[in-house]
C-alpha cells in the first residue's frame, strides 16, 4: 500500500472510508480526504518525488488513488516562471507565475482534478462519468474520459463560449446545453448524481477531485526548491483550489518537506461574480449568493460550495480578496500576454488584475516572493478580445510597401509618444 | 395550495426513504416545521447547536434560489417545486 486515506466529514469529523459520496448523511456537511500523513511520511519524500514521472502523479503519495491504479494522464508539473516584466509594470520585484495555461491535456489546471477523479471512477467501477461545468472542466472530463474509454454526460450554461463547447464535444462527449447559469445547472447535476448511478466529478467524486489541486501547491513548492513563498494569488469560483493549495503547504510542512512559514493567501473574483471577495471584506465565513454578471464564465459562481472554507483560509492567514471589472480582466490578459508572453483566459485576467491592485494598494511588499496562480489558456476565451486588435491593411509583397508600413507606424507611435501614451503590438 | 417537495439522497436514511412529498406549508419556516413533524429522525441533522438550519442547506424554489426571492418571506405559491439540495457541489477553482 503507497497511501492511506478516507473520507471525513469537514463540519462533524465522521469518517465514510472509501466510496463515492461528497455529502455527510449526519450533518449534510460536505466530506473532505483525510490523509493518515504518519503512513506518508516514508513515502512522500523529496527523494521519491523527484524520481517520479514529471507530471502531477509523482505526488501520487498525498493523492487519493488505488495503489492498482496506472496513471493514464500525465497532466501537470506545469512551468512556474519569474515575471520580471509583469513585475515592472505593476511594483513587483519577486513575482512569479504559476501557468495552468500549459496543462495538459486541455490546457487548464483543471486536467489535475480530473485526472484524480477518474482514477477513482474507474476504480468504483462506474461506466460512465459527469459533470456539470462551466467549460475547463467539461473539456478535461471528456478529453480524459475518452482516454479511459468511459461514456460521458456533460452538463453547460447554454451560452458557453463557442471554444469549450467545441473542446468538449470533439471528444465524442454527450453534452447537453442548460439554459441559465453555472448554479442552476450545477443543481440539475446534483439531483441527476441522486438518480443515476454514474459518477459525477463534481458531486459524488468531488472529494477526490479536490484533492488534484493540491499538486499547486506541491509543485510551487518543488519548483521554488523546496520552499514556501510569502503569498499566492489565486482566482476563486466555487473557492477549492486555494483552499487545496494551502492544505498542500501544510501537509509539505507537517512531512519535513518544507520549512514552516506564514503564506498569506489572497483571492481574485470578478465584480459581477463576487461573493467570496464581498464575505472576506466583511470579515465573515457566511456567504450571500450572488447573480453572476461578468465576462470571467470561468469563475461566475453565485453559490459556491468551498466559499466558507476559502473566506476562512484567506482570512486565517492575514490575507485579502479583490474583485475587478470586465474591463480590467480584458486588460490584464493583454498585460500579461504583453509582458510575460502568456496568453491567460478571462480567469487569469482577474487574477492577474487583482494581483496588480493588492501591490498598488500595499497589500502585497514588492520584494515578497509572490506566486500568481494562471489556471487557464486564452485560445478558450478569444470572444473576449473582439475588436480589441484593429487587422491592418494587407501590403503588397514589397519591400517599399514594407518599408512604408513600418514609416508609418513609427509616425503613430512618435504622435502617441508625444501624447504621453505608448502603441504597443 | 399546495407544494411539491423533492428531498435529496442524504435525507433518506432519515426519511424511511421518502424522497417526494406535497405540503400545503406557506412559507419556509412552516416547511421546515411540516418536514420535522413528519421525519423526527431529520430534526436532529437538520438543524444545527444553535438551532438553525445548517449552513449546507439550500432551498430552491421551481429554478431559483429561495434567498433571491425573499427567504423565509417567500410566500409558497400553487403548485410551486420545492427543492432540497445539501452542501451544494461544484465549482472551478
Amino acid at each position: 500500500m503507497t497511501t492511506a486515506y478516507d473520507l471525513r466529514c469537514r463540519e462533524c469529523g465522521k469518517s465514510y472510508g472509501i466510496q463515492p459520496l461528497s455529502i455527510c448523511d449526519d450533518c449534510f456537511s460536505p466530506l473532505e480526504v483525510t490523509f493518515d500523513l504518519e503512513y506518508a511520511r516514508s513515502r512522500f519524500t523529496r527523494e521519491a518525488i523527484s524520481n517520479g514521472p514529471l507530471n502531477m502523479w509523482r505526488y501520487r503519495a498525498l493523492l487519493p488513488v488505488p495503489d492498482s491504479y496506472d496513471p493514464q494522464t500525465p497532466a501537470g508539473f506545469t512551468p512556474l516562471m519569474k515575471a520580471p516584466r509583469l513585475g515592472q509594470h505593476i511594483g513587483a520585484t519577486n513575482l512569479y507565475i504559476k501557468n495552468d495555461a500549459v496543462c495538459l491535456p486541455t490546457l487548464s489546471f483543471k486536467d489535475r482534478v480530473v485526472a484524480v477523479a477518474l482514477a477513482n471512477a474507474k476504480e468504483f467501477g462506474f461506466d460512465t462519468v459527469g459533470c456539470s461545468s462551466t467549460g475547463n472542466l467539461a473539456n478535461a472530463v471528456a478529453a480524459q474520459a475518452a482516454r479511459m474509454g468511459l461514456k460521458t454526460f456533460i452538463l453547460v450554461p447554454a451560452d458557453l463560449e463557442p471554444a469549450k463547447i467545441l473542446n468538449t464535444q470533439v471528444y465524442g462527449a454527450t453534452l447537453v446545453r442548460v439554459e441559465g447559469n453555472y448554479d442552476h445547472v450545477n443543481r440539475l447535476c446534483a439531483q441527476i448524481a441522486d438518480r443515476y448511478n454514474w459518477g459525477f466529478v463534481n458531486v459524488n467524486l468531488r472529494p477526490y477531485y479536490a484533492e488534484g489541486s493540491k499538486t499547486v501547491g506541491f509543485e510551487i513548492a518543488e519548483q521554488l526548491g523546496w520552499r514556501l513563498p510569502d503569498n499566492i494569488v489565486c482566482p476563486m469560483a466555487g473557492g477549492s483550489l486555494i483552499t487545496k493549495i494551502r492544505k498542500a503547504f501544510k501537509e509539505l510542512v507537517a512531512l519535513g518537506l518544507v520549512e514552516d512559514r506564514p503564506v498569506r493567501f489572497f483571492g481574485a473574483q470578478a465584480t459581477g461574480c463576487s461573493p467570496i471577495s464581498t464575505a472576506v471584506k466583511n470579515n465573515t465565513d457566511i456567504i450571500e449568493p450572488q447573480r453572476p454578471n461578468t465576462i470571467a464564465r470561468s469563475l461566475a459562481i453565485g453559490n459556491p460550495a468551498d466559499g466558507p472554507y476559502a473566506s476562512r483560509a484567506i482570512r486565517e492567514s492575514g490575507g485579502w480578496a479583490e474583485d475587478v471589472s470586465d474591463v480590467e480582466i480584458v486588460s490584464a490578459i493583454q498585460e500579461l500576454a504583453e509582458t510575460e508572453g502568456v496568453f491567460t483566459e478571462t480567469a487569469g485576467g482577474v487574477t492577474t488584475a487583482v494581483t496588480a491592485r493588492l501591490y498598488a494598494h500595499g497589500r502585497i511588499k514588492p520584494d515578497e516572493l509572490t506566486v500568481s496562480c494562471i489556471t487557464g489558456n486564452g485560445l478558450k476565451t478569444t470572444d473576449c478580445l473582439q475588436g480589441a486588435y484593429e487587422q491592418n491593411q494587407a501590403i503588397r509583397p514589397r519591400l517599399t510597401d514594407f518599408e512604408n508600413f513600418v514609416e508609418e507606424r513609427n509616425s503613430i507611435n512618435q504622435a502617441l509618444s508625444f501624447l504621453g501614451e505608448s502603441y504597443v503590438s | 395550495m399546495s407544494v411539491r417537495v423533492l428531498l435529496p439522497n442524504a435525507f433518506q436514511k432519515h426519511t424511511n426513504n421518502v424522497r417526494e412529498i406535497s405540503s400545503t406549508a406557506a412559507n419556509l419556516p412552516e416547511l421546515v416545521t411540516e418536514i420535522e413533524g413528519k421525519f423526527p429522525a431529520l430534526r436532529q441533522h437538520l438543524r444545527g447547536e444553535d438551532g438553525q438550519i445548517r449552513r449546507f442547506i439550500n432551498f430552491y424554489v421551481n429554478e431559483e434560489d429561495i434567498r433571491f426571492l425573499g427567504n423565509e418571506k417567500y410566500a409558497f405559491k400553487d403548485d410551486d417545486e420545492i427543492l432540497v439540495i445539501p452542501s451544494i457541489a461544484g465549482g472551478c477553482c
